[in-house]
């Protein structure tokens, strides 16, 4: 599922790409293994188990209405999920999109309040993401402040402005007509009508990261921005627009929180931000950057998602849920590790019992798996 | 690392399986978690019977805890079999709407809810009238359009007038008093300050008494102490102060405790008998008044069970009977009055735990 145009170049953004020149000959049977046995592929079944088992075992979850209801549930973390992922796969953070959406609703709510048609609302709402995020953009990319920092203190400061905006009032008078829409389903499936548009922004993100030259340089930046910079790619504008991207998305979701849950308020979407960014780290994207995938992150917040709704139905606590997702994302953070640590000692066992005739070629090798395992 | 270029394929997929297989295992034990939290949960939602969930603003307040106590009471006695409390960890607008989802999934016959924003649960709280579900609000409303009923606990006016009652008893009719309220715009205290007022002045039997000041603690400890404090110096001849908050009626009392102004200055408001009790016993203060919470979830139980049955449907003028609280008549606007406030004295504060 991951980056598959980029698997047969032999390029420092891809590291089974030293691989495949290693051992041409079994190039496309590793290809096919990678994906089917990936990390973010992994989540993808891990998602699907757990579906499965829900359906058989969970009393009144297998119905459309499940359906429906977690989806407009996980929309608004879906939706940043997808920028989010680009974002973190350069190695940076955004930790300010929860506020973004808080401050869009806010605006939209006075707004529509001082009268505005709803149209001028949505865009001008959208208007104000695109400029908190290049804000955001204009100190990290530009100014090359560390962006934990910056979006720590914006973070702050655009829940602040939310308060500011609409102080602790509460707009909740939209037109019926729009806010039923954003909670109608399609048909008698429980697709939620809204899911329409966030497959197409998911399919823009995906295709942006997977298919273009530009995300397969985002995956250069998040190794080394040092040598993404000398393979020409621009990494200033590449970062700005990623958090312009992300503010956008941030509005997006902070109109549906509004609309789906027809109320503005400054305190909309809190705490969203940590959602996300933990349903793209179990989903397979790496803090450090470089790593991840679309189909990933998106398994990652559906799965987050699903547990989620599954405790609700059957009436288990909140406590129960935070700790789960919190165990569930730091199994996910080690399991590798120590998955790893355990192939390296079966190595070194069988590489001792072997001595003789694998030490020359191990030394050699050795060399290019240095390069080649940097993360 | 050095064995994985010899044997590429091999290890990395041993590796991958590895991985794969610690996922599933991680899924399982999160299943069988809701495996085993369902088979507890499956008998309380059985066929025929009536069910009743409690969403409360959030869960682990002290004050709701009294509340949902006395709500879990009343659901008993009224003959609910599957009696349940969800909420979310945070008061915040939009947190409750995936419960009230999950409820409607579930089925139940009464959701009893005390809303975090009147307009943001009622498309979820539609969806589950739709299915068949009775709603009662509590505590504090929804959008009356949303919901059957709504169990408030008193009448704005008489909680103002029962304080103006007990100071003037206190400090036998006439002198001066002055307010010690929570934030200058809390919508509650100003409209029972309003009353106060209105009362003070229209009412002959309180002709003598004088409103001097009206000072804001801000529902903070240490500034309602410090307020109190300015109250004394500022007023020498001050009788009596009413603090129409938990928070200022507790500081103020320390204050007056600690002070020689103790048992000269009269203190009375709403207060929390728990937080009250040793300024009772220990004779700062003679009364002070405040609903019993616990009486507003048992009687928003019955109004459940009452609409459930068909009893009542939420018109105004509709009757059921409360438990051991008795008849209750639903006003305008769907409107149930729980009940007086209590008046609690240095005879009946023992009976109270809230």
């Amino acid at each position: 599922m991951s980056n598959p145009p980029t698997e047969l170049l032999p390029t420092a953004t891809n590291r089974s790409g030293a691989r495949t020149a290693v051992l041409p000959q079994a190039g496309g049977r590793i290809g096919l293994a990678r994906i089917l046995l990936s990390r973010d592929t992994v989540m993808i079944y891990a998602l699907v188990v757990f579906v499965i088992f829900a359906a058989l075992f969970i009393p009144r979850f297998a119905s459309p209405v499940s359906t429906g209801f977690l989806l407009l549930d996980v929309i608004p973390a879906l939706l940043i999920a997808l920028p989010m992922t680009l974002v973190i796969i350069t190695g940076e953070i955004d930790l300010s999109v929860a506020s973004i959406a808080g401050l869009t609703s806010a605006l939209m709510g006075v707004l529509w309040s001082a009268g505005l048609d709803i149209g001028p609302v949505l865009i001008i709402s959208l208007l104000a993401g695109v400029l908190a995020g290049a804000f955001n953009g204009l100190l990290v990319a530009v100014l090359g402040l560390p962006s934990l920092a910056v979006t720590i203190g914006t973070l702050a400061l655009f829940r602040g402005l939310a308060l500011v905006v609409i102080g602790d009032n509460a707009v909740a008078n939209f037109p019926p007509e729009l806010t039923s829409f954003f909670t109608s389903k399609i048909g008698g499936t429980g697709i939620p009508t809204v899911m329409i548009g966030v497959a197409v922004v998911a399919v823009f993100f995906g295709v942006l990261l997977h298919f273009t030259p530009f995300g397969r340089g985002l995956f250069a930046l998040g190794y080394s921005k040092e040598a993404a910079t000398f393979v020409g790619i621009k990494v200033m504008r590449a970062k700005f627009w990623l958090y312009v991207a992300s503010g956008s998305v941030s509005a997006l979701a902070g109109i549906y929180w509004t609309l789906r849950y027809s109320s503005a308020r400054s305190d909309n979407a809190s705490g969203l931000e940590l959602t996300v960014i933990a349903a793209v780290l179990l989903g397979g994207v790496s803090i450090f950057g470089g790593k991840g995938s679309i189909p990933g992150a998106i398994a990652g917040v559906l799965l987050i998602g699903t547990i989620n709704f599954t405790l609700r139905l059957n009436r288990i606590s909140d406590v129960v849920l935070i700790i789960v997702t919190g165990t569930l994302l730091i199994a996910s953070v080690v399991a590798p590790s120590i998955i790893e640590g355990i192939s390296k000692w079966r190595h070194t066992r069988r590489h001792r019992r072997q001595l003789p005739q694998a030490s020359a070629l191990g030394e050699t090798r050795a060399t290019a798996s240095g390069v080649q395992e940097r993360k | 690392m050095t064995m994985e270029f010899i044997r590429p394929t091999t290890t990395r997929r041993t590796r991958r399986l590895f991985a794969l297989a610690a996922v599933a295992a991680s899924v399982a034990l999160v299943a069988s978690g809701c495996a085993s939290g369902d088979s507890a949960g499956t008998g309380s939602g059985g066929e025929g019977d009536l069910s009743i969930t409690f969403i409360p603003k959030q869960l682990n307040n002290p004050y709701t805890d009294v509340v949902l106590g006395g709500g879990k009471d009343g659901a008993t006695a009224a003959g609910f079999t599957g009696i349940e409390v969800v909420g979310p960890l945070e008061a915040s607008a939009s947190s409750q709407v995936s419960f009230i989802n999950a409820e409607t999934q579930a089925g139940t016959s009464v959701i009893v809810i005390a809303a975090n924003d009147p307009d943001a649960v009622g498309p979820a709280l539609e969806e589950a009238r739709a299915a068949g579900a009775k709603i009662v609000a509590f505590d504090s409303d929804t959008n009356p359009k949303y919901r059957d009923v709504f169990i408030s606990q008193v009448v704005a006016k008489d909680v103002a007038l029962i304080q103006v009652k007990l100071i003037a008893e206190q400090i036998g009719g006439s002198g001066e008093i002055a307010i010690l309220s929570a934030t200058a715009n809390a919508t509650n205290q100003n409209e029972w300050i309003k009353f106060i007022e209105e009362e003070l002045a229209s009412n002959p039997d309180y002709a003598d008494i004088t409103l001097v000041a009206k000072v804001y603690g801000d529902d903070d400890d240490t500034k309602s102490f410090q307020e109190a404090q300015g109250l004394m110096q500022a007023y020498p001849d001050l009788k009596g102060i009413i603090s129409p908050t938990t928070v200022g009626i507790a500081a103020t009392a320390r204050y007056l405790s600690t002070s020689n102004y103790k048992g000269q200055v009269a203190l009375t408001g709403l207060g929390l008998p728990n937080e009250m009790r040793p300024f009772v016993k220990d004779g700062t203060v003679t009364a002070f008044a405040l609903w019993d919470p616990a009486q507003l979830g048992y009687v928003a139980a019955f109004a459940g069970k009452a609409l459930a049955d068909g009893t009542i449907t939420g018109a105004e003028g509709d009757k059921f009977t409360a438990g051991d609280l008795g008849e209750r008549e639903i006003g305008a606007d769907g409107l149930v009055i729980v009940g007086p406030p209590t008046t609690f004295t240095a005879d009946n504060i023992d009976n109270y735990d809230f």
